[in-house]
C-alpha cells in the first residue's frame, strides 16, 4: 500500500494565506518518515489532510489510488494527535477508547503499559502520558495499515516518550506499518525514521 | 558553599491539594505537590523538569496566586525573602513577575496581538520596543495587526514569550514555552531568558525537557510525582555518574541521543501515591526504609532525596 | 470523614425543595373538592385557625383554593416545559446536524420568537389554540424553548467538531453511535438543568395569562384566576385574598429556581468540587 499526497494545496480561511502550496509527498508500507520544517509551516496540517480530516482544496490525497477521505468505516489512515486530552471525551471512561478502536489487541494494551485500574477512570484522572498511550492504542486496530504521529510525544516526559516511541518502532516494524513522524526533536527523528523530509 | 544573595524566588516545602468529590458524597484531598522545593537566584536561569501529570504547572500557578477555587496551598513562597502575600502580589504581578503560560488559549481571542502585547500602551518607545521583540522572534510586523485564531501554534507560543518581555521583570516564570516551536525558535527564546537573566532578573522554567534545560539553564531540579527529588547544577545532568536520583538516571538514559532506554512503568497518581520516596515502586533498590520521609542529602553539585545515594 | 459538607448541603435543599413541591401539587389535587364548596355562612372571614389563609365572598376556603391553584400551576408548567424542553433539544440538535440551511431557518425562528415581547406571543398563541387549560400548555410550551435552543445548537457545534468526535468518525463509527455516545453525556445535563430553570417561567407566564383573562376559566381555580377575582376585593379591605395566594406561588417559582441552580452547580464542573 501507497499513501501520497499529490499537489495539495490548502488554507482554513477564503482570506488567509495559504498554509499548504501544491505540497507533493508519499509514504510507503514499512517506511518510517519524519517530517521536519518550522514552526507555521503546515506539518499538522498536512498530516490532517493526510489522513482525510480535511480535503485539500486542489490536489489530491489517495491511498492506493483512492482518495483517503472516501474510505468508509474503519480508516486505514489513523492520526495519533498532539494533545491526547482534547482527543477523548472527558465524561467517558478511558475503556470506551479502546473500544472505539478497530479490535485492538489485548497484546498491543499490555505492550503499551496501559493499567487495567486506568480502564475505569475518566480522562482527568490520568496524566498526558497515561492518555496518549490509550490514543495510540485506539489507533492502532486491526485495519490500520498507516500511523501519522503529530508531535505525539511533545509533552511527555523522557521516559514515557522513549517508552512509546520503543513500542511504535517495533510495532511498526512488526506489522510493516508506515508512518509520518512530525517532531521538533531531530534525535527523535533520526532514531526512529527510515527517512526524514524537509518541508 | 558560599553564602549567597537573598535569591528573588525560594519555594519552601511547598504542598497543594485539591478537594474533590468521590462518588457521591465523600469529599476527599488530592495531594498533588508533596514537598516542593526550589530556588531561584537573581540572575540565573532556575529550570523545574518534570513529566506531565507530576504537578509542576500548578507551581506556576501557586506562585502568581491564580490556583482553581478548590485548591488549598500550605508551605513558603518567598519573594526577596519576604513571603508573598496577596497584596504584594497584585502589586508585583504583570510587572515585576511575568508568567509566560502553557496554554496557547491564555491570549484573548478578540483583541490584535499587538495591542494585547503592548499591553494597551500605545506611546512611541511602547510600539518601538515591540518592533524590536518582533525581529527578535522573527515574527512579521502584520502579526501585530492579526488576531490569535489567525496565527499557528508555534507563532502564539512566540508572542506569548514577547509579552512577557514587554515589562521590565524581575521574575519570569516560564511554563512550557517550547513545545511547538521549532528548534531554532526555541533556542531563540532561551537566548531571550539568558538576556533577561544577564539583567539581573530570575528565571523559573517549568519544562519536561531535560534537553532543553541541560542547555539553558544554570540549576536544575527535577521534580518526580510531587516531589522534588534532585537539584544540581546544570553540567551535572551532562552525564549519568554525576547524577544521584535513580530517577534522575533513569531519565538521562531515555534521552534519544544517549540510548532511548525506557524504564517500565509510570508516575503514580496522586490518588494512589506510596509512602516516603514517590519513585520507590519503580526502583530497583528500593527498600523498607524508602517508605519513611526521605530528607534532603547534599552532592558533590546539588542536592538529592534518595537514601541510596550515600555513593555521592 | 466530614459528615456535613457542602454537596450534602445542597442535595438536603435539592431533595427538599423537590419533596415539597410534589408535596403541594398532590395535596391540591386532592382537595378539588374543598376548594369549590361555597358556603355563605362562613364568607369573608379573616384568616384564623380553621382558615389558615381565610375565605372569600362565597365561603369558600383560601387554603384549599390556593393549594389547588398551586397544584394547578405546577402541573402546567411541568408539562409545558417538558414540551417546551423537548422543542428545544429536537430543533437545537437539527441546526446543528441537518446542514446550513436548516441551521439558518431555525437559527431565524429563534431570532423572530425572540424579537416579539414574549407576554403578547404567549398570548397570541394561547387564543390562537383555543384558550383553556390546552391553550396557556401550547402557548407556554411554544414560546420558552428558544434560549435552551440555542445553548444545545451550541454544544452540539461545538462538540462536532471537538477532535475526538472526528476521531470516531475516521474510526468508522456512525453518526448514531456518536450521537449516543459521545454527545448525550455532554447533552444530557444541560437539557435537564435548563428544564428545571424553565418552570418557574412557565408557571409564571401561566398566572399571568390566566390573571389577564386569556387563560383558564374562572371555573378552575387556578393562581392567575384567584389573583384576578380578588382584585375587586381588595379595596374592600380584604387583603388576605390576594396576599397569601400571591405569596404562595413566589414561593413555588423560588423553590424550583433553587432546585435548577443547584443542579446546575452540581453538574457544573467548574463549581462541582466546592
Amino acid at each position: 500500500m501507497v499513501l501520497q499526497a499529490k499537489d495539495v494545496s490548502f488554507h482554513y480561511k477564503e482570506s488567509g494565506p495559504m498554509i499548504l502550496d501544491r505540497i507533493s509527498f508519499e509514504v510507503q508500507e514499512g517506511e518510517r518518515v519524519g517530517l521536519r520544517g518550522k514552526s507555521g509551516i503546515g506539518k499538522t496540517t498536512l498530516c490532517r489532510l493526510m489522513a482525510g480530516y480535511e480535503k485539500p482544496l486542489s490536489g489530491q490525497v489517495l491511498l492506493d489510488g483512492r482518495p483517503v477521505a472516501d474510505y468508509r468505516g474503519c480508516c486505514p489512515v489513523q492520526m495519533v494527535w498532539q494533545h491526547p486530552e482534547q482527543a477523548v471525551n472527558p465524561r467517558r471512561r478511558m475503556h470506551t477508547v479502546l473500544d472505539e478502536g478497530d479490535r485492538v489487541s489485548g497484546r498491543i494494551v499490555k505492550e503499551l503499559g496501559i493499567e487495567e485500574a486506568w480502564k475505569t477512570r475518566f480522562p482527568a484522572e490520568l496524566s498526558g502520558g497515561e492518555l496518549q498511550r490509550f490514543c495510540i492504542a485506539r489507533a492502532l486496530g486491526e485495519s490500520t495499515r498507516f500511523l501519522l504521529a503529530d508531535e505525539i510525544s511533545t509533552m511527555l516526559d523522557l521516559i514515557t516518550q522513549s517508552q512509546i516511541w520503543n513500542f511504535l518502532l517495533e510495532e511498526a516494524k512488526r506489522r510493516n506499518l508506515g508512518m509520518v513522524v512530525v517532531s521538533h526533536s531531530d534525535a527523535l527523528l533520526e532514531h526512529v525514521c527510515t527517512r526524514i523530509v524537509d518541508i | 558553599m558560599t553564602e549567597e544573595k537573598t535569591p528573588v524566588l525560594e519555594i519552601r516545602g511547598l504542598k497543594i491539594s485539591f478537594k474533590q468529590y468521590e462518588k457521591g458524597f465523600q469529599q476527599t484531598d488530592l495531594e498533588v505537590i508533596r514537598e516542593l522545593d526550589v530556588k531561584v537566584p537573581e540572575g540565573e536561569i532556575v529550570a523545574v523538569v518534570g513529566s506531565s501529570g507530576s504537578g509542576k504547572s500548578l507551581l506556576a500557578h501557586a506562585v502568581l496566586g491564580i490556583l482553581p477555587y478548590n485548591a488549598s496551598v500550605s508551605g513558603e513562597i518567598l519573594y526577596d525573602g519576604e513571603p508573598l502575600t496577596e497584596k504584594r502580589l497584585k502589586k508585583l504581578r504583570g510587572d515585576e513577575i511575568a508568567l509566560i503560560p502553557q496554554s496557547t488559549a491564555y491570549l484573548d481571542p478578540l483583541m490584535k496581538t499587538g495591542v494585547q502585547i503592548r499591553k494597551g500602551k500605545n506611546d512611541a518607545a511602547s510600539k518601538e520596543k515591540l518592533r524590536r521583540i518582533f525581529r527578535e522572534y522573527e515574527l512579521k510586523p502584520e502579526v501585530e495587526e492579526q488576531y490569535p485564531f489567525e496565527l499557528s501554534g508555534g507563532m502564539t507560543r512566540r508572542i506569548m514569550n514577547a509579552t512577557a518581555l514587554m515589562g521590565n521583570p524581575r521574575l519570569v516564570i516560564a511554563d512550557e514555552p517550547t513545545p511547538g516551536l521549532h528548534i531554532s525558535a526555541a533556542k531563540r527564546a532561551m537566548e531571550h531568558f539568558r538576556e533577561l537573566a544577564d539583567m539581573g532578573a530570575g528565571v523559573l522554567l517549568i519544562t519536561h525537557d531535560l534537553e532543553l534545560a541541560v542547555e539553558t539553564a544554570d540549576r536544575i531540579a527535577v521534580f518526580y510525582a510531587g516531589s522534588t527529588i534532585e537539584e544540581a547544577v546544570a553540567g551535572a545532568f551532562r552525564s549519568c555518574e554525576t547524577l544521584y536520583h535513580p530517577y534522575s538516571r533513569a531519565l538521562w538514559r531515555a534521552m534519544p541521543g544517549n540510548g532511548f532506554v525506557p524504564i517500565p512503568g509510570t508516575q503514580p497518581y496522586a490518588k494512589d501515591m506510596p509512602e516516603g520516596c514517590p519513585f520507590g515502586p519503580r526502583c530497583e533498590k528500593f527498600t523498607e526504609k524508602c517508605r519513611n520521609a526521605v530528607p534532603w542529602k547534599q552532592t558533590k553539585q546539588g542536592r538529592v532525596r534518595c537514601i541510596c545515594a550515600e555513593d555521592a | 470523614m466530614r459528615t456535613w459538607n457542602r454537596r450534602k448541603t445542597m442535595v438536603f435543599w435539592t431533595v427538599f425543595s423537590l419533596i415539597l413541591l410534589i408535596a403541594v401539587a398532590v395535596a391540591g389535587s386532592l382537595c378539588s373538592e374543598a376548594a369549590r364548596t361555597t358556603d355563605f355562612s362562613r364568607k369573608n372571614l379573616m384568616p384564623c385557625l380553621q382558615y389558615p389563609f381565610g375565605t372569600d365572598w362565597m365561603g369558600r376556603d383560601m387554603f384549599a383554593r390556593t393549594l389547588k391553584g398551586l397544584s394547578l400551576s405546577i402541573l402546567i408548567g411541568t408539562l409545558a416545559a417538558v414540551i417546551s424542553a423537548c422543542i428545544a433539544l429536537l430543533l437545537g440538535i437539527g441546526a446543528a446536524t441537518l446542514g446550513k440551511r436548516a441551521d439558518g431557518l431555525i437559527t431565524w425562528i429563534i431570532d423572530l420568537i425572540m424579537g416579539i415581547p414574549h407576554l403578547l406571543l404567549l398570548i397570541l398563541i394561547c387564543v390562537a389554540a383555543g384558550r383553556g387549560l390546552k391553550g396557556v400548555i401550547i402557548g407556554v410550551a411554544f414560546t420558552h424553548w428558544t434560549s435552551l435552543a440555542r445553548l444545545i445548537r451550541a454544544e452540539v457545534l461545538q462538540l462536532k467538531e471537538s477532535p475526538y468526535i472526528r476521531i470516531a468518525e475516521k474510526l468508522g463509527k456512525s453518526r448514531w453511535y456518536i450521537a449516543k455516545n459521545h454527545m448525550m453525556p455532554h447533552l444530557v445535563p444541560q437539557f435537564v438543568v435548563g428544564l428545571v430553570l424553565m418552570f418557574p417561567h412557565a408557571i409564571l407566564h401561566e398566572s399571568s395569562i390566566t390573571f389577564l383573562g386569556f387563560g383558564l376559566t374562572s371555573e378552575q381555580p387556578a393562581i392567575g384566576i384567584i389573583l384576578a377575582e380578588s382584585m375587586q376585593y381588595l379595596v374592600l379591605g380584604k387583603w388576605w385574598l390576594a396576599l397569601f395566594p400571591g405569596l404562595a406561588l413566589i414561593l413555588v417559582v423560588v423553590l424550583f429556581y433553587l432546585l435548577g441552580e443547584n443542579l446546575r452547580r452540581l453538574i457544573d464542573p467548574g463549581s462541582a468540587h466546592e
